[in-house]
């Protein structure tokens, strides 16, 4: 099993004719204040299904904001947002977070992984809440960790693994569950130019293996790996051409 | 189902993880519940030392003691108290039954002759106020067809006879004018310091070898007759008795007391009281111990609630995760509890602090055991509510900025 079989079916022939994967209708995100900060403003966005975008732009341009409403770890202020074509802009918690389980992949620019657990348990987490079965899960962890090259670190503790592993470690974590997207932030932002490049090669991997990739970054030459490029400027959301 | 042993295994995924903080949190706990069985196992045996002290002076519960006093000269003779004792006991079928008679005979001494006081009894007095023998026997229904009378002796007696065992076999004249020699037969053990020479002898022997004088007539006593009953049945007994007795012997005063207001209940509910009260304290420390290594440990674990979070956790399963963990560890602290408690019950002689001589060693109070279990358990849900509120309330978004 390699991750390209985790990552389930062929994506479909033709985008259009299946709803994308992310969409974004009329979203705005804005903070109570005086005055209120918009930190995104109407925004449309759509990403088929296999396709690898990445949204660049400078600190405090309201990237993160689009990455909480994209996770659905925040709610937008007014628009719809459609994941995989189901609504959830008025969606309960405990639908959100099946959706999260079930159709997003995280990876932080922090990594988040749990220091008291190892690699392997790191990536079996995911597994927990997305309904694979118990039986199933450790094959896939160690499938995913196999992919990402660190068959050979499964029971260390995260704490003695470079940057570079902790990232690979965490991308082995989000495509685990096999979701339809895979929301990174700031993926390289921690790490040198080796291991970035490391992490980007097998971002092109993931994507050359049909899987939908929507990086966030603030580094022209990691935007640039994308096949589409959207730009966020004081939470305007422009297509780079 | 699935999701319940989900979260149960994760919360002993996470205690065992955290074994130190978790150690530190359940110390309390686990004292507590030992403290809850330990003082109820310790209160037990006090109540039965205090029961069984008791009982050594009044009979087991209940015991009932039917006197009789001749009123005048022309009271029925004192054989028809015996007879009229052996037929209550027949028609009562009253399993449990002695003759206790206090009196005073003389036995010859190295120094000379001495009154000693002595107690004429049947051999079923031992069982009644358990009467233990710490050498040699205590009567057996075959000594009252003996040749010669034997005795129960105190240590005193002994030493009055320069002895210090039963070794040599000893004998003793009894009586004064017409004496016979009696064999001692057992020791009973000191019941406190300076005692005086005493004597138990069975009732039969006694009358058949050496009457008091002065000790039948009008106004004397006549040997009480005690009987072990079950409570349900003694106070019907004590009026049936009385009037049975009455009935036989004209010219005799009856009357018939028991033993049941003797105050042991009274300590047995105090106990319980101070058991639990102490009991409740600790576990009630042990919890907020734990309610307050709970918080800190959720705060330290904000970004790892947000992680779970943003990778499907629901904040239900956040809460019970948190709230399980909780339960789990002071389960798992309750047991340790328990076998702390039991260490120490088993090891360390309670009775013998308690004064020793406890015959009929209470058993492990399981029950108290359980209640602390599941105390503990409560204590662990009521200190896990905290912390897991706490849990459900973390910004997933809050907890992952990096």
């Amino acid at each position: 099993m390699t991750v390209l079989d985790l990552l389930g079916d062929a994506p479909p022939e033709s985008p259009s004719e299946v709803p994308p994967v992310v969409e974004l209708r009329g979203v705005t995100r804005q903070f109570p204040g005086d005055p209120p900060v918009h930190a995104l403003h109407p925004a449309d966005l759509r990403v088929g299904a296999g396709e690898y975008l990445s949204v660049v732009g400078p600190s405090g341009s309201g990237k993160s904001t689009l990455l909480n409403l994209l996770g659905l770890l925040d709610r937008p202020s007014d628009g719809e947002y459609l994941l995989d074509g189901i609504p959830t802009a008025h969606a309960g918690e405990r639908e959100r977070a099946a959706l999260r389980a079930g159709h997003i992949g995280f990876v932080f620019q922090a990594f988040h992984l749990l220091p008291h657990r190892s690699v392997l348990e790191n990536v079996l987490l995911a597994t927990i809440y997305s309904g694979v079965p118990r039986a199933e899960r450790r094959d896939r962890a160690v499938a995913a960790l196999e992919r990402v090259g660190l068959s050979h670190r499964l029971d260390f503790p995260p704490t003695v693994l470079s940057g570079g592993e902790r990232q690979r470690t965490a991308v082995a974590r989000a495509v685990v569950s096999q979701p339809r997207v895979l929301l990174a932030d700031e993926p390289t932002g921690n790490l040198d130019s080796e291991s970035s490049e490391a992490v980007l090669e097998l971002f092109d991997e993931l994507h050359a293996g049909g899987l939908t990739l929507l990086v966030i970054t603030h580094e022209d030459d990691v935007s640039a790996r994308a096949q589409r490029r959207v730009r966020i400027a004081d939470g305007h959301l422009r297509e780079i051409a | 189902m699935t999701g319940v042993v989900g979260a149960i295994v994760e919360a002993w995924d996470e205690l065992r993880l955290h074994k130190l903080r978790v150690l530190l949190a359940l110390v309390g706990v686990a004292v507590a519940v030992a403290a809850i069985t330990a003082v109820t196992a310790a209160v037990q045996m006090l109540t039965q030392g205090y029961a069984e002290t008791l009982e050594r002076d009044s009979g087991r519960q209940v015991t009932l003691g039917v006197d009789a006093w001749p009123q005048s000269e022309q009271a029925a003779a004192p054989t028809e108290l015996d007879a009229a004792y052996a037929r209550a006991l027949e028609r009562y079928d009253i399993t449990w039954a002695s003759r206790d008679w206090y009196t005073q005979v003389p036995f010859r001494f190295p120094d000379g002759t001495r009154r000693v006081d002595v107690r004429a009894v049947d051999p079923d007095l031992a069982v009644m106020q358990r009467i233990s023998v710490e050498d040699g026997r205590w009567f057996a229904d075959a000594d009252a067809d003996a040749f010669a009378p034997v005795l129960v002796v105190n240590p005193a007696f002994l030493a009055a006879l320069g002895l210090d065992d039963l070794a040599g076999h000893p004998t003793v004249l009894l009586g004064d004018d017409h004496p016979v020699r009696a064999a001692i037969v057992g020791v009973t053990p000191q019941r406190w310091q300076g005692e005086t020479p005493q004597a138990m002898v069975l009732y039969e022997q006694l009358v058949r070898w050496y009457v008091p004088a002065g000790t039948t007539g009008p106004g004397q006593p006549a040997p009480t007759l005690k009987v072990w009953v079950p409570p349900e049945v003694a106070g019907d007994l004590s009026d049936r008795l009385e009037r049975d007795v009455a009935a036989v012997l004209p010219g005799w005063q009856v009357s018939v007391w028991d033993n049941r207001g003797s105050g042991y209940s009274a300590l047995d509910g105090a106990a319980r009281w101070v058991a639990l009260g102490v009991g409740g304290i600790a576990l009630l420390l042990g919890g907020l111990g734990l309610v307050n290594i709970a918080l800190v440990t959720v705060r330290h674990r904000i970004r790892e609630i947000g992680i779970r979070r943003s990778f499907g956790a629901t904040s239900g399963r956040i809460f019970f995760g948190v709230l399980m963990e909780s339960v789990v560890a002071t389960l798992v602290a309750g047991l340790v509890g328990i076998v702390l408690a039991v260490a120490v019950i088993k090891n360390v002689p309670v009775d013998v602090l308690f004064g020793g001589g406890i015959q009929d060693r209470p058993p492990f109070p399981v029950s108290a055991a359980l209640v602390g279990l599941a105390c503990a358990t409560g204590v662990g849900a009521l200190a896990g509510l905290i912390p897991a509120t706490v849990a459900v309330r973390v910004k997933v978004i809050d907890a992952i900025r990096y």
